[in-house]
């Protein structure tokens, strides 16, 4: 099997987001950035995939030099090689899809396996795009029925199974009010949900062996992609804030402040 | 005259998925900002019951596709359907509520239309062909003004940014149409509902979440939603832990809530659990660490163990009634 994976760079799900004065983007200082935590599930589920049928994990990010770091991180975690779109200056979820196409229709996968969101945008949009672009089948949202403490997740078994003729892969995905169980035929577009899996941490000896595994490199021009963005960001603000509260001290008050100060009870 | 079209959802048990309601009264925004007209489209193995519900909506039309091929949702059938619609009625923007099956559609109808798209739309702005969007982004912590410059426009809506919109607004023109439904690469197998005797999580007035503080132990949080009609919600930890279905998630990746009255019980308040709830009227946290982040977001704190204080809570108000 082959499995495309997406490693997209963004800030640390854990920094203060602050947005600069003026509106024109967020205060980059002081910021750390990881591997955009739905994309390193993907990476995971690929590499239990591969584990079980064989074959290779490319992994591909889209951005400045800088987002080597994410793809070494991909490939210390077990990912064979890795695509690297070269690209500085905005791009958006059309743009980021048309680019994908391109590198399927070169590397041909099986399966591309992507974040169904990137914790930057909160967009959900790149995974649907591409399946359409190629045509593909799709299943977003992709998780299981076992939770993050059972006996398969420790054994790492793949959430995404192939079907008896392995020409189709079956899916359950995380919708509203339940759980939708999908097939969807050789080659598609899956899209990872948070309890897909929990990934794996690279080990010594996989970061060490990641600094030999090549890295394609790749522009939008080599892919004869125009990606002039079709969302123009007009300006960023702030959330209002929520005014500050207060403590109570037992349950007496707080009962009386719900149904004379808030009038909800 | 431009036209908006808003793709109403009808639930697997055959009703109206509320949210659509909401995403209309931001269609019809839309429209009067745009000096548009307002089309609802509900396609589907048997969608004329729920037609009739959004006949009153103010809407111009709802155009009605009906396809025993249609009869289990799936993003490959749906998105053709809609979009040889929307480009018959010459729609310039296509909207959806910002369900899970909002979000798995409205993209690839948008790649289809070669559209861009902006998710989980808040607020709208300008007027005439001069329209942009707000949406969150960075978990809520940054709310973006955006604009989309494709001839067709698609967003999905955050239901609880806009209220639902009424059923005594004129009478809708219903359109019957045949859809031509496409093969698809993608099989239905099956869904497992979960079933709940509670209020659905999004529409409910109050929401009773815990967090990995109840250990598991979800008998107290849910006795207090029981004792104030209210919904369950859960912080990430929760699910993942699969102590509550996945379905009752609230946050940045999961459920998006604004009820009149939210209570979290053992959740610190991640900016992840915050963007869900952080809309919420009045807020109430329950934490044993005074310096539990949610407390910068509680309109009322307490700081205590949870397993003494929802009892106690629950008592107290039972003694209102
Ligand atoms: C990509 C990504 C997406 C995410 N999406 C979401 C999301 O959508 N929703 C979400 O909720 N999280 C999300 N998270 C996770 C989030 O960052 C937090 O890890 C999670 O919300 C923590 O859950 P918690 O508050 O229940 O647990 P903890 O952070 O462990 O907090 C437990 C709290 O319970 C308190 N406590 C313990 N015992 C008691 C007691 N007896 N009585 C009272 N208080 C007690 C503790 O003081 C503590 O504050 C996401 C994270 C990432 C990286």
């Amino acid at each position: 099997m082959k499995i495309l994976v997406t490693a997209k760079r963004v800030e640390d799900p854990e920094s203060k987001i602050k947005v600069k004065p003026d509106g024109s983007g967020i205060v980059q200082e002081g910021l750390k950035y990881k591997i955009n935590p739905f994309d390193e599930i993907g990476v995971e589920e690929g590499l239990r995939l591969v584990a079980k049928h064989q074959g290779e994990v490319v992994v591909v990010s889209i951005g400045g030099k800088e987002v080597q770091e994410q793809l070494r991180h991909a490939l210390a975690m077990g990912a064979h090689r890795a695509v690297w779109v070269n690209h500085t200056g905005p791009l958006d979820q059309f743009g980021i899809a048309a680019l994908l196409q391109k590198v399927t229709e070169k590397e041909k996968p099986d399966l591309v396996i992507l974040g169904k969101q990137s914790i930057d945008d909160d967009q959900n949009q790149v995974g649907q795009y591409l399946a359409e672009f190629l045509d593909w089948g799709q299943a977003t949202f992709a998780s299981k029925v076992e939770s993050m403490e059972s006996e398969q997740e420790k054994n790492k078994v793949p959430a995404v199974t192939l079907t008896a003729d392995g020409k189709a892969v079956r899916v359950i995905r995380e919708v509203d009010n339940g759980l939708a169980t999908l097939e969807c035929q050789l080659p598609a577009v899956v899209t990872t949900d948070l309890r897909l899996n929990t990934p794996r941490y690279a080990s010594l000896p996989g970061i060490m062996k990641a600094k030999s595994k090549p890295i394609e490199e790749l522009t939008p021009e080599k892919l004869g992609v125009d990606v002039t963005p079709k969302i123009q960001i007009v300006k960023l603000a702030s959330p209002p804030a929520r005014k500050a509260g207060i403590k109570v001290p037992d349950v007496a008050t707080l009962v009386d402040k719900l149904r004379n100060e808030a009038k909800v009870v | 005259m431009p036209i908006v079209l808003i793709v109403a959802e009808q639930q697997p048990d055959g009703h109206l998925r509320k949210a659509s309601l909401n995403a209309i009264t931001a269609g019809k925004q839309l429209a009067d900002k745009a000096g548009a007209e307002l089309h609802i489209a509900l396609i589907g193995k048997d969608p004329a019951k729920v037609a009739d519900e959004l006949k009153g909506t103010g809407a111009k039309a709802v155009h009605v596709g009906a396809a025993p091929e249609l009869e289990h949702y799936l993003a490959e059938t749906y998105a053709p359907v809609l979009a040889t619609l929307a480009t018959e009625l010459k729609a310039d923007f296509v909207g959806m509520a910002s369900t899970a099956q909002g979000k798995d559609l409205l993209p690839r109808l948008a790649a289809r239309l070669k559209a861009a798209m902006a998710t989980d739309v808040t607020g709208l702005n300008g007027s005439g062909g001069d329209i942009t969007f707000n949406r969150p982004m960075w978990a809520g912590n940054v709310f973006a003004e955006v604009k989309l410059t494709t001839p067709v426009k698609v967003f999905t809506v955050r239901a609880t940014e806009f209220a639902a919109a009424g059923s005594g607004e004129g009478a809708a023109e219903v359109k019957t149409f045949t859809p031509k439904v496409e093969a698809s690469k993608t099989k239905f197998v099956e869904f497992k509902e979960v079933k709940s005797a509670r209020p659905e999580l999004t529409e409910a007035k109050v929401v009773i979440s815990g967090g990995r503080g109840t250990k598991g132990d979800f008998k107290e949080i849910e006795a207090l939603a029981d004792e104030l009609g209210a919904a369950v919600g859960a912080s990430r930890a929760v699910c993942d832990a699969g102590w509550v279905p996945n379905d009752l998630q609230v946050g940045q990746t999961g459920k998006v809530v604004a009820p009149a009255l939210y209570v979290a019980a053992g959740i610190s308040g991640a900016i992840q659990h915050l963007a869900g709830m952080k809309s919420s009227k009045t807020i109430v946290a329950i934490n044993k660490d005074a310096e539990a982040p949610i407390f910068q977001v509680a309109d009322y704190g307490i700081v205590a163990d949870l397993f003494k204080v929802l009892p106690e809570l629950r008592a107290e108000l039972h003694k209102l009634k």
